[in-house]
């Protein structure tokens, strides 16, 4: 299978920087590009970037299925990412997700049918400080409250 | 040799080579260091955290498993904060571990209980549910239990690196990790088993033995794998005269704990419902069975009219049969009735090899050479489907000594992976391709050359004298099929030469018919086959009066006039010879009621013809072997000690006529082995069967 032109110029430039024989190490990031583009890491995915890095399938599934940010599941357009870490947990981030499954209609791990949103609960993203704090795809959101998520939600829902 | 390193462990000062790991340094010092995930001759994980030891001027306790020794080192392995991190490994590993250990196949042979025994906590302190999946069946030989995983990787890197076929890894994290096979639910792979056997608690068991037996309700018995010509010494365990499993957990002999899916799972054909029990005597309206005693009236009556008629009588033997019993009937045949049409089907070309190096010292490789040489060369033969230990072996070596691994092959085989240079050539072509390597070999310093059926006559001669022209050591080895095939060509159970190589002319005899022509022979009254099945293929119109030996009414027992019933290599004592020359005991380990050893069967028709040939007793032939058959004056207290020692050498080696284009493999895979891998329901019920050689 074929990315997009600027993907496949991604890959070859990480596949070039290693070593030969050491093509492997590119395995991560290659992973999560692709997981970018295509939405999730489809069988024909992982069959692809395998053969590319000359690992075995088996090899491929075993660092999928280690790091959560990777996903074999359909992800909707927007990932909401909910911290529920200590910091944020005692700033709110409970009571935060419930808001959020309910507003949503879905529970953790699951996608609203027109496949916009999907909602996962998370460990520490790294902003304590600005606790209760979510991730949206790439973006953060800080000092989250219900009504705030409320507002972001809207947004997202209006957004093309 | 490399330098020595002294050290101090628990107060004992001790001397070991530079690189050695503390926790080998310790066991040289009988020391203990527990462990799980460490395993002789694999990568190094420090998975498991049992070895934990102190060492004085580093603040943490260290893994022994993976720490190098240094000069100096002062190290201590039962101090009370040892004592406690075992302990807490321990809990760890038990939090999530099934209490299942009265049902666990491991149970009473399982490291883990040995280990919780020795240096557990006398009480648990987890109170939370135990996480659980169900247990996954991922092929007809390989189950997967995950609680029961402790996550040594074991299995991961003897599939990887020891088998080379790498069809396990490690899925999920944390508590969720467990071991998966490559083709997500199910395994395609080598089927061998060895993730079972190197996995230190029940999470790997075998299809075959589960829920089967208790371990300690087994004896053991040590003996030889009766399949390829590799020589791995298996122990099987039995109950009431049954084999119930087969491994080398306590790696004793040349293979350590390695085996194939033959040695390990296919030994079930030795109980297969087809077994024959009782002779068989031919009648117009078919077979009908018979007293032992009427058979061999039979039998050594057309053997006597034959013996008169001038020694009208064939022999084909077999290459599972062991030494005695083919010296036996090579002297029964030659001395007792005057004939000398005797052979079996040969599969590699030895004598031509012996001819080319006559007189020469270690021109044959062992099987401990395969693993020390600086260079392998493998011309004609894929040595993963066809000699799995051999390329064991040679993986090891290159693993471990970064061993030279050159392949001239007719397509792709496993050695590959490793090999400095593949070449894909015709097969018979493999000398002419050789040239091209010539630069890089004569770089070594000694090199093993194994070569397989396509290499025959003249061409073993081009092939040694070109290796001469190396100016390196060369050692040889010729591959050749079955368990004991190296020894019926060192037993003379040929038409060509006598026991030991040694000329037809010492007895005054002619070259005889080889087991082709006996088959369509005029000359012949009577033809014996002894396991062997040369009907297969062929139904013949005109046929001498036939006697076969077997433990199935194969092809060739369904034309015979006589059968009788013979016991398998599992069933009897004797010797094997490997095909690295390696001669080992066999030890009786299953019962079959109503089979016969052929060595009995032989011995009670010399006895019926009233033939003096000495005893035939197992043990008295082979010391009538070792005084009289050259190559095989070995030390024989070794070999009844279970021990693998080498033969050889072949002092007076006969000039032959070899009969080349008799010569060739059966081409089995790591899942056929002729009349033998059709009874075994292991063999055939893995999905990878039969398979195909030249796949890579």
């Amino acid at each position: 299978m074929r990315f997009s032109e600027q993907l496949e110029a991604k890959f070859n430039q990480l596949i070039s920087a290693f070593p030969p024989g050491r093509e492997r190490a590119a395995l991560v990031p290659m992973l999560l590009y692709a997981q970018d583009e295509v939405g999730h890491l489809t069988p024909e995915v992982i069959q692809e970037i395998a053969g590319r890095l000359r690992v075995p399938v088996h090899e491929v599934d075993e660092v999928v299925s280690y790091y959560s940010m990777l996903t074999r599941k359909p992800r909707g357009r927007y990932h909401i990412q909910i911290c529920t870490n200590i910091s944020c947990m005692l700033l709110g981030a409970e009571q935060l997700l419930e808001h959020a499954k309910q507003r949503l209609g879905i529970d953790c791990g699951e996608v609203t049918p027109d496949g916009r949103f999907s909602l996962e609960e998370v460990e520490c993203i790294g902003a304590c400080c600005w606790g209760p704090a979510i991730q949206v795809n790439y973006d953060y959101h800080h000092w989250m409250t219900p009504e705030k998520l409320d507002r972001l939600l809207e947004e997202l829902r209006k957004a093309q | 040799m490399s330098k020595l390193v002294t050290l101090t462990i628990d107060g004992k000062q001790i001397q070991v080579p530079a690189g050695t790991l503390v926790i080998n340094a310790a066991k040289q010092a009988g020391i203990e260091i527990p462990s799980f995930c460490y395993y002789d001759g694999l990568s190094l994980q420090g998975a498991c955290r049992m070895c934990l030891v102190e060492v004085e001027r580093v603040p943490k306790l260290m893994t022994a498993c993976t720490l190098p020794v240094a000069e100096g080192m002062v190290v201590r392995t039962n101090t009370p904060q040892v004592i406690e991190a075992r302990k807490a490994m321990l809990e760890f590993l038990l939090t999530n571990h099934p209490l299942d250990c009265p049902v666990c196949d491991k149970g009473g042979e399982c490291e883990l209980q040995d280990m919780a025994f020795r240096y557990g906590a006398g009480e648990g302190r987890f109170v939370e549910f135990k996480y659980h999946v169900p247990e996954k069946q991922w092929s007809p030989v390989v189950y997967y239990d995950a609680p029961r995983c402790i996550l040594c990787y074991r299995c991961v890197r003897i599939c990887d690196e020891g088998l080379g076929v790498n069809a396990l890894g490690v899925v999920n994290r944390g508590v969720r990790s467990e071991i998966a096979p490559n083709r997500g639910d199910h395994l395609e792979c080598d089927e061998c088993g060895m993730c079972i056997d190197i996995c230190p608690v029940g999470a790997l068991t075998s299809g075959t033995y589960r829920y089967q037996t208790r371990p300690w309700e087994m004896s053991h018995v040590g003996t030889i794998c009766t399949f390829c010509a590799d020589g791995c010494k298996t122990t099987l365990g039995v109950r009431n005269g049954i084999i119930i499993r087969a491994n080398n957990r306590d790696r004793s002999g040349i293979n350590d704990e390695f085996l194939c899916i033959k040695g390990r799972f296919a030994f079930d054909f030795v109980h297969h419902p087809e077994r024959l029990t009782r002779p068989l005597i031919r009648t117009l309206s078919g077979f009908r069975e018979a007293s032992w005693a009427e058979a061999i009236e039979l039998v050594a009556e057309r053997f006597e009219q034959a013996r008169q008629q001038g020694g009208r009588i064939g022999l084909i033997g077999s290459t599972r049969t062991t030494n005695e019993e083919n010296y036996f009937l090579q002297k029964l045949l030659r001395q007792g009735l005057g004939s000398n049409h005797i052979d079996h089907r040969q599969s590699g070309d030895l004598v031509s090899l012996l001819m080319a190096t006559r007189g020469r010292e270690g021109a044959l490789a062992t099987t401990a050479d395969l693993y020390h040489a600086s260079g392998i060369l493998i011309l004609g033969a894929d040595l993963s489907q066809q000699h799995p230990l051999l390329a064991f072996q040679i993986r090891a070596n290159y693993r471990h000594h970064r061993a030279r691994v050159y392949v001239v092959t007719r397509g792709p085989v496993r050695e590959d992976q490793i090999a400095a240079r593949s070449l894909r050539v015709a097969p018979g072509q493999e000398l002419e391709a050789l040239e091209s390597l010539r630069t890089e070999l004569q770089g070594l310093p000694d090199l093993v050359v194994l070569y397989g059926d396509s290499i025959k006559g003249s061409a073993v001669a081009r092939l040694v004298q070109w290796c001469d022209s190396l100016a390196i050591a060369v050692r040889y080895v010729c591959l050749l099929d079955d368990a004991n095939s190296r020894g019926a060509l060192d037993m003379g159970l040929v038409p060509d030469w006598l026991p030991g190589y040694r000329s037809l002319d010492q007895m005054n005899l002619q070259p005889g018919l080889c087991w082709e022509e006996m088959l369509e022979s005029e000359e012949l009254e009577v033809l014996w086959v002894v396991g062997a099945n040369p009907l297969r293929r062929r139904h013949l119109k005109r046929r001498p009066w036939l006697v076969v030996q077997e433990l199935f009414l194969t092809e060739t027992a369904q034309q015979a006039d006589v059968v009788l019933p013979a016991a398998s290599a599992y069933e009897k004592r004797g010797t094997f010879t490997s095909v690295c020359g390696e001669l080992q005991q066999l030890q009786p380990a299953a019962q079959v009621p109503g089979a016969k050893t052929d060595l009995e069967i032989a011995s009670l028709i010399a006895l019926q013809l009233g033939l003096e040939l000495g005893p035939a007793d197992p043990d008295e032939l082979l010391g009538e072997i070792h005084r009289t058959v050259d190559g095989y004056n070995v030390d024989l207290p070794l070999v009844a000690a279970g021990a693998a020692v080498p033969t050889g050498p072949y002092p007076d080696v006969a000039a032959v006529a070899v009969r080349v284009d008799k010569i060739r493999s059966r081409e089995d895979t790591l899942f056929t082995a002729g009349s033998l891998g059709q009874r075994s329901q292991v063999l055939t019920s893995v999905r990878e069967a039969p398979g195909s050689l030249y796949r890579g």
